[in-house]
């Protein structure tokens, strides 16, 4: 229902790590791939062909560039004097605990599951108002104008509970695939799951804390990079003859 | 589906494709999949699949064609080959391209009796694999892998993507979840380089500078491996330095052709064995000649100056100070870090260690550092860089796969140098390895013999053939004309051919007598590519799900490091077309043709059809395509045809693997167990350590062939060419192309990168894929776009001195800013790919093939020839020679040396992409691309309709490898 | 923010039907309209064929028009749902009020009641549109102090521009002149000073704080798709500057300073030079406000849209 209800405390969500997000699109592809024959399929796609294709998807993934200060530790670029730095960013429905986007649903067709936090729409209770997508600050919800109701990230319900996929399977489509590594699934209402200790050890955030929707999804920036390893100088080789009586000695040894 | 052969599940409902997942056990991807293997089912659903084999009927290149039956299209193949074969087999031409069955598909060549086969390797990354296998018997590409596991600092130079794609990702992620430093090479910072500790933007084609920067700071300071180079490389080997003589710059060698080290003890010059304590310096007279270690002569050459951070700083774009510290943290990593695994094993020797010891510095380094003219040198610079830091083959370095490591190099040798008899096989496959001049495919005056001119003296170590110079030869009747071009799986008429418009101009010109250069042109693809419409009959393939394919042992496995392993893949859908996969349909033909091997004694065809060979052939007694349960299904490697084979391969998801005891999985090259295993395994010929050689004396052959040593000389014309660039030790020059033009009015370096969600140009028939991307733009520093008053989003013209390329451009602080770059293979032309002619692949996207030129030419003004073919190329070779724009020692296609200028387009030129072509009509009968797709509505209504659970109709119906 | 033709269509014509509503049901209540049947069939004629026309208009842009009746389900949280019900409830006492004096030609205490109501109604409903946008946090533009004294003023304001134009064919109500020529000022003010506010407020997040990344310049080099989606094209909608400032200007001057100097002209003026002046004032206002309602969206800046932006 559009009116909140008490959370369980159960809070399944996503950690994504924007410091190794090689921002292949595995996890684009593999939600589009799972989802268009899924809970809410399709995800319809119009003009696939032609000049302007267009269709729905639940998953993004944007690349950004940034000034950083350059440092020693910065993944800096050449000869400009500020650093910068190039990142990729995936960006789906963050099941925020606080979703405006259920709370401005006129039907109650977005709804937030009681019992694990999920974020949904019931497609036939959607008018397809769109006002929803209006609510949502992070450009999470998408509407399928063949369908007329408005569609979004499923967290892959029937991939998470689905007791015909293998135990290992159970995780959303975009998790299985990514390659790198750099989504988790997991219950970030739970202190010692191992995505909210993932969550607590790399500093993840908030997406635009300051409007309130708290969600659930976390991000973990972009680590330190690395430090000039700190290794020392390199020295000629000492001692007299240059380096081939270097080689000599070393030899004798 | 792509050349790293990950493993997928195919899950069906109803006969339709629900949905396509990575096999977890799959030893390249373990799981996982790329963003193009996550859309497979629109690649195999695409509206341009071709539907039956076509007969062209217009003009070549017009589109016009008439679908005929197969028995029709075979008996034309069949009649003309026929004709060939026994006449002049060399009148074939059969180039594979994006071919995964080349060990079949070349086996087919030599039994053909065609010396003229290759696959794609020649414009993809022969200098990968040429320059490590002439090295360290192994090489980077999908042969080699960094230790993911140990490695503390990981080097990564020229990489977008790489053939093993995703089991790079695999590892990156798991070196950056452990802490260790990644440094990224590469004029881009994109991708892999995005998310490195640490990105060193190099001007393009200078890596071979910063490389051997780094060696002599290591060299300067000590910090090499001296224990390591004497046990495994020909560091210590004597050099004979006698110049003048025919055998300068050899090894010195006893009776038995052993290689002799200067023992330190005995002060003699001996043969090295486990009791030998080896010179590395010095000069000394052995059995009366004058000799060197060739570390002596590494030592030598890199401690110059020439080579200092000092002196190569500016022209890399690196700051020496910086070239300084990361040599200083290599040193640091590779000798203060080095790591100790307790895995006792047994050198070559058959002396025991306790432990293995590891230099945690590895390297790996693709096609930014192969697709320049210089790169085969470069890539043996960065192998001599990891040899010295002693990080080969040890835990945390860089690791081979099987069936490598293997000799240096590794044999058979090339076949075909009567050029091929009528009605006769060729007496070995026609690729291979040369190891001196004796064995080029020349003729009595130094003339190739083959089409592509591989191992001739323009291109002697061309291990992968040329297959980008075949159009122009066959076109120029350079050597000879030829009768038939016989293509697979290679889209020559647009992004896999440098200079475009004059490969197409090629394709369609016409002689005096008004008959086609090229006469006949068979093209097999799955898709209505650009290249179908220059095709005279196009044989239809299947897709990757709906076919028999074999990843094999013999080819291009899917080993890992810790184990050789193989794979195939099998049918999951029927093809709804009329189509065959194309091995099968190679099968037939061979049959009808009668080549030996593809009939039975009374003529029949000997294997029914692809599968069948893959289980039943054998190429040596007990070796066949798949290495995995053999006999009765309980040998391995060696065994007789096991019929149950490929029911054993599904069962077990589609792969075999072996894993290798933990006691053989370092040290290989030289690991009693690995070795015998491999031998007994017949990955090797013979259990002996295999010795990387730093100083290559097969390119010293060639340097004394171009002072006139030797049987097989090249022509006076080639020899200060061959004396150049066959230095034994890894070297710089400028790339070719860049050197023959005014770097002056061509400022800028002009590349481009693979966007990992893209397959070259097949990625944009992919309804998913291509909403991610259909329109590529021209990456521009924001500095240097300052300077020439450039703004996001301008149109600009990309003005080589070959041709000129109209695209937009976007502005970014990530690149080089000497640098500009495109994404590959995004650009189309209009009416192919089932797209709509004005989608915006067509008409926004631009393919920089068009300012590339195939031929080296020397022009100071940009916009120079690119006309038709009859503009004519201008080399820099005298006398009106061209040399194609390769690299001088492999043939390697030099795509990443061009030089542009750039310029903001007139406002009425801005908007569409150039240059334009005519669009291209589709084949008779491919149906209209639908305006909607809902791909799934399906699974849904069914579910709900009869409430038939997904769950009881999915399964695992396919392991294949994508 | 897309400019949805049916959504401007919407929000002025049903703006201006409650305006008229409401100051129909007040002004008989006070006296200040003639309680002839023929005035009230007018009036309320117009002022429920502006409501409902705008109504089914917004019914328009729906993906499922036919389950819209499900919208009156979540009154309790959500402002559209509050709206939906705001708005059939007015029509009950709207009803009573329009059968009672145009149909029995009643104007006893009774239907002066159901006017007042009436009023009340299209006051609440008005309120709830303008909670809609105000709402909604995403949107800085509209979530903010100004929106929902906008919608109300401008309800009220074309209402009363209308309904002065009503009283202009029954010979003229002056009050009702003056009412709309203040309520035009005080439109013109508030749209000014509400203008003024979006073009000063600083943006209430960072593309760093829309991606984790934190402190400095988000720059985006690459979109997640090369043509335009359904964020980008309903979100991501940007009109020029440029474009901005004339559309702005025109729509001040139809909106306001035409329709008040119109409608001073029809205070002055009698007979049919005030009928036509009155008149013009309406469609002045009408074609003014629709221009307003188009900047109202297409002005406002989606949150989301910083991840598409070249440069924060
Ligand atoms: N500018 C520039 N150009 C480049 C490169 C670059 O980096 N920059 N890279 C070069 C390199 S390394 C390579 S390997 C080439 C790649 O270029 P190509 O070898 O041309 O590869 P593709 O474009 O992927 O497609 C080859 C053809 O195979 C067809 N095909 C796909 N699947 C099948 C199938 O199952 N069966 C059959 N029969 N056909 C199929 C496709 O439809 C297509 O027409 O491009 C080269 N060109
Ligand atoms: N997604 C996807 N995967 C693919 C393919 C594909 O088309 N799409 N194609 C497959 C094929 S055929 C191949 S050959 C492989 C190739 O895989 P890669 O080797 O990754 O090939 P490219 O994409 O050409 O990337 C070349 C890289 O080298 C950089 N570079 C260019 N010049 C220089 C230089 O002088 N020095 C250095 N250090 N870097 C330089 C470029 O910026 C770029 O990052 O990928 C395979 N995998
Ligand atoms: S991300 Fe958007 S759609 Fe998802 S819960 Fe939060 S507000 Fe709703
Ligand atoms: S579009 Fe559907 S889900 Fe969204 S607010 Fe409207 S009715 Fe609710
Ligand atoms: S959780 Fe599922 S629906 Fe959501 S982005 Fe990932 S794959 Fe898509
Ligand atoms: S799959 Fe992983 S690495 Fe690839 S884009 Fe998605 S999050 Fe990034
Ligand atoms: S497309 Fe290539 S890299 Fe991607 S999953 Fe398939 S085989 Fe692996
Ligand atoms: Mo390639």
């Amino acid at each position: 229902m559009t009116g909140l209800q008490k959370s369980t405390g159960r809070k399944l969500g996503l950690v994504i790590d924007l410091d190794t997000c090689v921002g292949c699109q595995a996890c684009v592809t593999s939600c589009k791939e799972w989802n268009t024959g899924g809970h809410m399929a399709p995800l319809t796609d119009i003009d696939p062909y032609g000049e302007a294709p267009d269709g729905v998807w639940f998953n993004r993934v944007h690349t950004y560039e940034q000034e950083v200060e350059t440092g020693p530790g910065t993944n800096r670029g050449t000869g400009t004097g500020t650093g910068s730095r190039t990142v990729h960013f995936p960006r789906s429905c963050l099941h925020c605990d606080e979703p405006a986007c259920v709370t401005v649903c006129p039907t109650g067709a977005s709804y937030k599951r009681a019992s694990d936090g999920i974020v949904l729409v019931d497609e036939d209770k959607c008018i397809g108002c769109k006002l929803c997508s209006w609510a949502c600050p992070y450009g999470a919800r998408e509407y399928d104008t063949e369908v007329g109701v408005m569609k979004k990230c499923t967290l892959c319900v029937d991939r998470i509970y689905n007791d015909n996929l293998p135990e290992a399977d159970r995780v959303p489509a975009c998790v299985a695939s990514c390659p790198v590594g750099a989504r988790h699934f997991g219950d970030l209402g739970d202190e010692t799951s191992p995505v909210s200790q993932l969550v607590a050890a790399r500093g993840g955030v908030d997406l635009m804390p300051e409007l309130g929707y708290r969600p659930v999804n976390k991000y973990l920036p972009p680590r330190e990079r690395h430090a000039d390893a700190g290794a020392a100088p390199l020295e000629p080789v000492g001692g007299e003859g240059g380096f081939f009586a270097w080689v000599d000695r070393m030899l004798s040894r | 589906m792509c050349a790293c052969r990950c493993g997928i599940d195919v899950h069906l409902v109803e006969g339709r494709i629900r949905y396509i997942g990575g096999n977890p056990d799959h030893p390249v991807n373990r799981g996982v999949l790329c963003g193009k293997g996550s859309a497979g089912i629109m690649q195999h659903y695409s509206p341009a699949r071709l539907r039956k084999p076509l007969l062209r009927t217009g003009e070549r290149g017009s589109g016009a064609f008439r679908e005929i039956e197969w028995d029709e299209a075979l008996a034309i193949a069949t009649d003309r080959l026929k004709r060939i074969r026994s006449t002049d087999p060399k009148k074939l031409a059969f180039f594979t391209g994006r071919d995964q069955s080349q060990s079949f598909t070349g086996w087919w060549a030599k039994q053909f009796g065609t010396p003229n086969f290759a696959a794609h390797g020649g414009f993809c990354s022969v200098n990968m694999a040429a320059a490590g296998l002439y090295t360290i018997g192994g090489s980077f590409w999908e042969f080699g892998e960094p230790d993911w596991e140990h490695a503390k600092y990981f080097l990564l130079f020229g990489v977008a993507e790489d053939h093993d794609s995703n089991p790079i990702k695999i590892g990156l992620g798991k070196l950056k979840a452990r802490g260790a430093k990644v440094v990224s090479v590469n004029p881009c910072r994109t991708g892999y380089n995005a998310i490195a500790d640490e990105w060193v933007g190099i001007r393009p084609g200078t890596d071979g500078l910063f490389v051997l920067a780094l060696v002599h700071e290591l060299l300067k300071a000590g910090r090499v491996d001296l224990d390591y180079l004497i046990r495994f490389t020909n560091a210590a080997h004597l050099v004979i330095h006698e110049p003048g003589a025919a055998d300068d710059g050899l090894i010195l060698r006893d009776e038995a052709g052993r290689p002799l080290v200067r023992d330190r003890r005995s002060g003699t010059a001996t043969a090295m064995s486990a009791n030998v304590e080896p010179e590395l310096a010095g000069t000394f007279e052995a059995d009366g000649r004058t000799a060197r270690p060739a570390f002596q002569l590494i030592a030598e050459r890199y401690l110059d100056e020439a080579w200092s951070p000092d002196a190569v700083a500016e022209r890399c774009g690196i700051a020496a100070d910086r070239i300084r510290r990361i040599a200083a943290e290599l040193a640091r990593v590779a000798f203060e870090e080095a790591i100790e695994l307790p895995v006792a094993w047994t050198d070559a020797n058959g002396v025991r260690h306790e432990t293995m010891t590891g230099r945690p510095v590895a390297m790996h380094a693709m096609r930014g550092i192969s697709a320049h003219s210089n790169g085969f040198h470069t890539c043996r610079a960065i192998h001599l860089l990891q040899v010295l830091l002693g990080s080969v083959e040890v835990p945390g370095g860089f690791r081979c796969k099987a069936p490598y490591p293997r000799p240096v190099p590794p044999g058979p040798k090339p076949a075909g140098r009567d050029g091929g008899r009528p009605d006769t096989p060729l007496d070995g496959m026609p690729l291979g390895f040369v190891q001196s001049p004796d064995d080029l495919l020349v003729d009595e005056n130094g003339g190739p013999i083959r089409i592509d001119k591989a191992y001739s003296w323009e291109a002697p170590l061309a291990a992968h053939g040329l297959m980008h110079t075949v159009i122009r030869n066959a076109w120029a009747g350079d050597p000879y004309p030829i009768d038939t071009l016989f293509m697979f799986m290679a889209n020559m008429a647009w992004n896999s051919s440098m200079n475009t418009a004059e490969t197409i101009a090629m394709l369609t010109d016409r002689d005096e007598t008004g008959d086609y250069r090229i006469p006949f042109i068979i093209y097999s693809d799955a898709y209505n590519s650009e290249t179908v419409a220059y095709a005279d009959l196009v044989l239809p393939d299947t897709t990757y799900l709906e076919r028999h394919d074999c990843i094999s042992l013999l080819d291009r496995p899917i080993s890992d490091a810790d184990g050789p392993a193989d794979a195939i893949r099998h049918p999951v859908v029927e093809p709804d077309r009329d189509v065959r996969g194309f091995q099968s349909v190679l099968l037939d033909l061979g049959a009808r043709l009668g080549l030996p091997g593809m009939v039975r004694d009374d003529s029949s065809p000997a294997y029914r059809d692809y599968a069948d060979y893959i289980v039943n052939h054998e190429r040596k007694p007990g070796v066949g395509p798949l290495a995995g349960w053999r006999g009765n299904g309980d040998e391995h490697g060696r065994g007789a045809p096991n019929p149950q084979q490929l029911q054993r391969y599904i069962d077990n998801g589609g792969f075999w693997k072996h894993e290798l005891e933990p006691g053989q999985r370092y040290y290989k090259m030289a690991n009693r167990g690995y070795l015998d295993f491999a031998a007994g395994f017949g990955l090797i010929d013979t259990p002996d350590q295999i010795v990387f050689q730093l100083y290559s004396e097969v390119l010293q052959r060639f340097r004394l062939a171009a002072r006139g040593h030797g049987a097989v000389v090249p022509p006076e014309a080639e020899r200060a060419r061959i004396e150049r660039y066959f230095d034994p030790l890894p070297f710089w020059y400028a790339p070719l192309q860049e050197a023959a033009v005014d770097t002056g009015v061509l400022p800028l370096h002009a590349i481009t990168q693979r966007p990992m969600h893209m397959y070259h140009s097949w990625g944009s028939q992919n309804a998913w894929l291509r909403q991610i991307t259909s329109q590529n733009r021209l990456f521009v520093h924001r500095d240097t776009a300052g300077r020439l008053g450039i703004a996001d989003d301008d149109w600009v013209w990309i003005e080589s001195h070959s041709g000129r390329v109209k695209g937009q451009v976007r502005l970014v602080d990530g690149v080089n800013p000497d640098t500009v770059w495109t994404w590959n293979a995004i650009g189309k032309r209009r009416g192919a790919w089932g797209l709509d002619p004005e989608a915006p692949e067509a008409t926004r996207g631009f393919l920089l093939n068009h300012a590339i030129s195939d031929v080296l030419r020397q022009s100071a003004t940009p916009g120079g020839p690119g006309g038709g073919p009859d503009g004519g190329p201008d080399g820099e070779g005298g006398g009106g020679r061209a040399y194609s724009n390769s690299d001088p020692v492999t043939g390697q296609a030099a795509w990443f040396d061009l030089r542009v200028r750039l310029s903001r387009c007139a406002p009425a030129d801005c908007g569409e992409a150039g240059p334009q072509f005519p669009e291209l009509p589709p084949p008779p009968d491919l149906p209209p691309s639908p305006t909607i797709l809902q791909y799934g509505r399906l699974f849904r209504q069914w579910r709900q309709d009869s409430k038939r659970g997904e769950a009881g109709k999915a399964g695992r119906a396919g392991g294949g490898a994508a | 923010m897309h400019p949805a033709i049916s959504v401007i269509f919407f929000t002025t014509a049903s703006g201006a039907g409650y305006g008229l509503l409401a100051l129909t049901g007040i002004g008989l209540a006070l006296g200040l309209v003639p309680a002839d049947r023929l005035f009230g069939l007018i009036a309320l004629g117009l002022a429920l064929t502006l409501v409902t026309a705008g109504l089914l208009a917004s019914t328009l842009h729906l993906g499922h028009p036919e389950r819209a009746w499900r919208a009156f389900s979540q009154w309790r949280s959500s402002w559209l749902s509050r709206e939906g019900v705001a708005s059939v409830l007015t029509y009950v006492p709207a009803a009573v009020f329009a059968a009672g004096w145009v149909l029995f030609g009643r104007t006893g205490s009774m239907i002066v009641l159901a006017g007042l109501l009436a009023a009340l109604g299209a006051l609440v409903t008005v309120y709830t549109t303008s909670m809609i946008y105000a709402s909604l946090r995403t949107i800085p533009e509209w979530a903010n102090g100004y929106t929902t004294p906008v919608y109300l003023l401008l309800a009220a304001m074309s209402g009363a521009v209308l309904l002065n134009a009503v009283a202009a064919m029954f010979g003229g109500e002056p009050v009702v002149g003056w009412v709309a020529a203040a309520l035009l000022a005080a439109g013109w003010a508030l749209k000014l000073a509400a203008w003024r506010a979006n073009d000063t407020r600083a943006p209430p997040v960072t593309a760093g704080r829309a991606t984790g990344l934190g402190d400095g310049a988000v720059r985006s080099i690459e979109w997640p798709h090369t043509a335009e989606n359904y964020v980008l094209k309903e979100m991501g909608y940007r009109v020029a500057r440029k474009h901005a400032r004339q559309l702005r200007r025109i729509a001040w001057i139809c909106a306001f300073a035409v329709p008040l100097a119109l409608v001073l002209v029809s205070l002055a003026a009698g007979g049919a030079a005030a009928i036509a002046a009155a008149s013009a004032a309406c469609v002045f206002a009408g074609l003014g406000l629709v221009v307003e309602r188009w900047l109202f969206f297409a002005e406002a800046r989606h949150v989301a849209a910083l991840y598409y932006r070249p440069a924060v």
